[in-house]
């Protein structure tokens, strides 16, 4: 079997999605935590993990920053070594490349990697100015342009180069509501028409409201050990066989090409090169749909389909489950929800679940090997790992 | 430039710039790469040592879209039509677009840097912002 493992998760948790009112980030944390420590009884959690990394963008949410050490406190591990890593939405799919830097550096033999945002008690207004921090200040913020605004000025392009339609980007949305719509966990599990999308208002033309991610509460972690020790904790381990994570200009305006992103092509290669497999040989994906041309631009980036043909992969149905390589059975950041901070491990847990057989109404038939793909910002940060089954 | 003294080749420089109605780069002495908005660090041979370069200021547009959902400081403005311009020397710079209706904006028309109103805000970060504008 291709791909030598570099660690193996060996347990996971993902809270529940949504609008929590009344939790504070660190209890949705715990609630995550409880999920991973019961699915994992051999595993003793005060003796056995040595290290939390944790996923998290904004301390504006909460007032809240120091989150590793809070983390760690709410999760019953006090005294590991606690450490947040930031960028942006892809702040703990950095967080779980840091975790197997940690693990490979033998400094650690069981980690927890993990991620959590509490968004939804903000106004939308507020939740716009916090995330929009993620992209340039002196040309792109001051002058007025949003995070939709970003991923618009790709949309047009994308629509201007390659022909791709509104109504392919909406596809998107079809798509990932119909797989939210299996996912208890989503934060909305309803389907939605083309329709609905199409006659939903304008927010950044030609991206309209049903072509956005959700303002979501949610965390999530994993497990990860070396291994050679994974069989001690549990029978059905996923080994992370690739990981690769690239940076881009802060300014989306910087950029050589605004149909791509280049810092994701750059860690696909990485991780696939590391795995030592190709696009044709992933059965299933999660990707950063912060956007719907998000996922149509991160098919291509991923060599899922050629350049400018991903508008048409997904209205085909290819990346629908049944398709020949589903994408974001998980209802993705569109309709599971896009708490920043939790999205990338939320990614490895979808992953985590169907490469052992977990995932339910949503499994994706003898799925072996996963990715995942997590964007920060317009893209100056992405983080692409390769899973394959234990 | 001495390793200790602070460079003019700054993005404060270059709104002060902009206030007098100059569009200003940065252009390293050692390869020649023009950088806009100016560095103090060339990213290309991480040479220190720059001169200014002024830029036409008109380009073609890039890319754009129309905002409709804008932060609170931008909410009396909306909807308004921002894009990227791609300028002369291969530098582009990002900004919004106004004198147009936003149905007869096109990839690739040719644009025009509007210093029209330019004042300086009173708080950081103090910097006028520029418009683009139909050639």
């Amino acid at each position: 079997m291709k791909g030598k493992p570099l660690v193996s998760i060996v347990s996971a948790g993902l809270s529940k999605f949504g609008k929590r009112e009344g939790m504070y980030g660190r209890e949705i944390f715990a609630e995550a935590v409880k999920e991973a420590f019961d699915r994992c009884p051999k595993l003793n959690p005060k003796n056995d993990i040595q290290a939390l990394f944790v996923g998290h963008m904004g301390e504006s949410y909460e007032h809240q920053g120091h989150t590793g050490a809070t983390m760690a406190d709410w999760a019953g591990l006090l005294h590991v070594p606690a450490t947040r890593t930031e960028a942006a939405c892809a702040s703990s799919g950095a967080a779980l490349r840091t975790a197997i830097q940690a693990v490979l550096s033998g400094l650690a033999d069981v980690v927890m990697v993990g991620g959590v945002e509490k968004m939804t008690h903000r106004t939308t207004a507020e939740v716009t100015e916090f995330l929009a921090m993620a992209s340039d200040y002196p040309f792109e913020q001051w002058h007025g342009i949003t995070f939709p605004g970003l991923y618009a000025l790709m949309a047009t392009a994308h629509m201007h180069d390659y022909g791709t339609t509104e109504e392919q980007l909406a596809n998107v949305a079809v798509k990932n509501h119909y797989h939210g719509s299996l996912n208890p966990k989503a934060q909305i599990q309803k389907e939605i028409t083309l329709e609905n999308v199409m006659s939903s208002r304008v927010i950044a033309w030609p991206l309209k409201l049903y072509d956005c991610s959700l303002i979501t509460d949610g965390a999530s972690c994993l497990i990860l050990t070396k291994p050679e020790l994974a069989r001690k904790f549990t029978d059905l381990p996923v080994h992370i066989v690739g990981s690769g994570q690239a940076s881009d200009t802060i300014g989306l305006y910087e950029r050589e090409t605004l149909t791509s992103l280049e810092a994701a092509k750059i860690a696909a290669k990485k991780a696939y090169d590391m795995a030592e497999l190709k696009p044709s040989d992933i059965d299933c994906a999660e990707v950063h749909d912060c956007f719907t041309i998000a996922e149509i631009i991160a098919y291509e980036d991923l060599g899922f389909c050629e350049l400018g043909e991903g508008g048409e992969l997904v209205a085909d149905g290819e990346t629908k489950l049944g398709g020949r390589i589903p994408v974001n059975t998980s209802g993705g950041l569109k309709a599971k929800g896009h708490p920043v901070g939790a999205t990338g491990t939320g990614q490895a847990y979808e992953m985590y679940l169907q490469l052992t057989g977990k995932a339910d109404k949503r499994q994706v038939k003898d799925a072996a090997v996963g990715l995942t793909h997590n964007v920060g910002g317009s893209g100056a940060t992405a983080t692409v790992h390769i899973y394959r089954r234990g | 430039m001495n390793m200790s003294e602070q460079s003019d080749f700054t993005i404060e420089q270059f709104y002060k710039n902009v206030l007098q109605g100059k569009l200003l780069a940065g252009k390293c002495k050692k390869c020649g790469k023009v950088h806009l908005p100016p560095r103090p660090l060339c990213d290309e041979c991480f040479s220190n040592e720059f001169v200014w370069k002024e830029i036409p200021q008109r380009g073609k547009l890039l890319t754009y879209t129309i905002i409709q959902v804008a932060p609170a400081q931008f909410q009396s403005m909306a909807p308004y039509a921002v894009g990227i311009v791609q300028l002369e020397d291969g530098v582009r710079i990002p900004g919004m677009i106004r004198g147009v209706a936003s149905e007869q904006i096109k990839i690739g028309m040719e644009l025009a840097f509007d210093f029209g109103i330019c004042t300086a805000t009173q708080q950081w970060p103090q910097w006028p912002r520029y418009y683009f504008k139909p050639l």
